[in-house]
């Protein structure tokens, strides 16, 4: 499963996985969107679905319509990705999200990152800063504390939280699932015997947790691109 | 012996695990690089195409709107300018009807009129044919009975009385005697 083994291009099952989300996502909506109609068919109809909820709700319902334009394309392109990346997990064959690694979490955190710094700095320069380390409304002693835990919560913690929040929950998600299946396979082929009802259960339990893995896809997709947006929202407050 | 063992698991280990908290750089290059994809698309082409067909529809929905009250409207200037030209030849048809019988009256009173003039002058020509036709009759008469009687006269007396003036003189002598007995009888 490894290609260029040893290089910064490395290749393995979890990359393979991205790669094939990424063609599955550009194909996809390369079809929904290539001969859009004025009167939509059901494909058409979902797609605009899709991509009206993450417009009205998510970007929209922050950032309201004239700055949700210009911040509408990223978070997008991280609800789709969150989303299509996640949704993976459950799909037999392949059985592991595309951000069950840290790295496009991360990936993605940074993007996040970036943009809400960029759209506080573009809004206001440096008094961006400024009001983020040094809310206003606060006695200039208590600056010594709470200078550094807004730092903190702001600058360190929102990406880290962010990745971290995505990544534990495909781990934790993905092994309950093995955890699961794995132990239906025991109870059933190597137990046996009246072990086999045990497998029924976590069988059972497997089918809870895939059926769970969908809305927790789903609702990770929704939480990152919902916080990208607040954070976007915040950094764009004048006083905040 | 152990320590050796335990260095060269160390070694190992060193080898094999890098330090957990650094991603691997494959990984962050081709998670970046996904969803730079992803990214790009949707920036410049999906989302693009997304909105204008939804600009489309509603300026679509808007445009029908809008069409239909074109429509309406001009349906409502029709039905007013149609009264409009109803009362219009209403109101012609009763001025055509009125000065109809306006000058049905007038010619009726013209003629009327004519005919009553008529009737004047028939009468007033007949009057007076009459009158003169009783004048000439009156003088004729006179004249015929005056020779009537001159001729009966000069039968009877075996004399000419043909001598105009003395004739004549005689004649209203007798005309004027039969008057006078005329109005003697009718006085009695």
């Amino acid at each position: 499963m490894l290609f260029f083994e040893g290089t910064p291009f490395e290749i393995n099952r979890v990359i393979l996985i991205r790669f094939l989300v990424v063609a599955l996502i550009v194909l996809v909506f390369w079809l929904g969107t290539r001969r859009m109609k004025m009167i939509p068919g059901r494909g058409q109809s979902i797609l605009e679905f899709i991509l009206g909820f993450v417009q009205s709700n998510i970007v929209e319902g922050n950032l309201g319509k004239k700055d949700g334009a210009r911040f509408l394309p990223v978070i997008t392109a991280i609800f789709i990705t969150v989303l299509g990346m996640n949704i993976t997990g459950i799909i037999p064959g392949i059985n592991l999200t595309g951000t069950s690694v840290i790295g496009l979490p991360l990936v993605l955190a940074l993007v996040a990152y970036v943009t809400f710094i960029y759209a506080g700095v573009k809004k206001s320069g440096a008094g961006f800063f400024k009001t983020a380390l040094f809310p206003s409304g606060v006695p200039v002693g208590l600056y010594i504390i709470v200078t550094p835990i807004e730092f903190l919560s702001t600058f360190i913690l929102r990406p880290v939280t962010l990745a971290l929040r995505l990544l534990m929950n495909m781990i934790a998600g993905h092994m309950l699932l093995v955890l699961c299946f794995s132990a239906t396979q025991f109870f059933f082929f190597s137990a046996g015997g009246l072990y086999a009802l045990f497998g029924v259960g976590t069988l059972a339990f497997g089918f809870i947790f895939t059926i769970f893995e969908i809305l927790v896809a789903v609702l990770q997709a929704y939480v990152f691109a919902f916080l990208t947006a607040a954070y976007i929202q915040l950094a764009l407050a004048e006083d905040h | 012996m152990l320590s050796a063992i335990l260095a060269a698991a160390a070694e190992v280990e060193a080898e094999a695990t890098p330090n957990p908290l650094l991603p691997e750089p494959y990984d962050i290059i081709w998670s970046a690089v996904c969803f730079a994809i992803i990214l790009f698309v949707f920036w410049k082409k999906f989302l693009p195409a997304v909105k204008k067909t939804l600009d489309a529809r509603s300026e679509a929905i808007e445009g029908g709107i809008k069409k239909a009250e074109i429509a309406q409207a001009e349906a409502a200037a029709a039905l007013a300018q149609y009264k409009d030209q109803l009362a219009e030849g209403r109101a012609e048809a009763a001025k055509i009807r009125d000065q109809a019988r306006a000058d049905g009256t007038k010619i009726l009173t013209e003629l009327k009129e004519q005919a009553a003039v008529e009737a004047a002058r028939i009468t007033t020509n007949a009057q007076a044919t009459i009158e003169a036709e009783r004048q000439g009759a009156l003088i004729s008469l006179r004249a015929e009975v005056g020779s009537l009687a001159i001729d009966l006269a000069s039968g009877v007396i075996g004399q000419s009385l043909s001598d105009d003036k003395r004739a004549s003189t005689l004649v209203d002598q007798f005309l004027a005697e039969l008057e006078t007995d005329d109005k003697a009888k009718a006085g009695k």
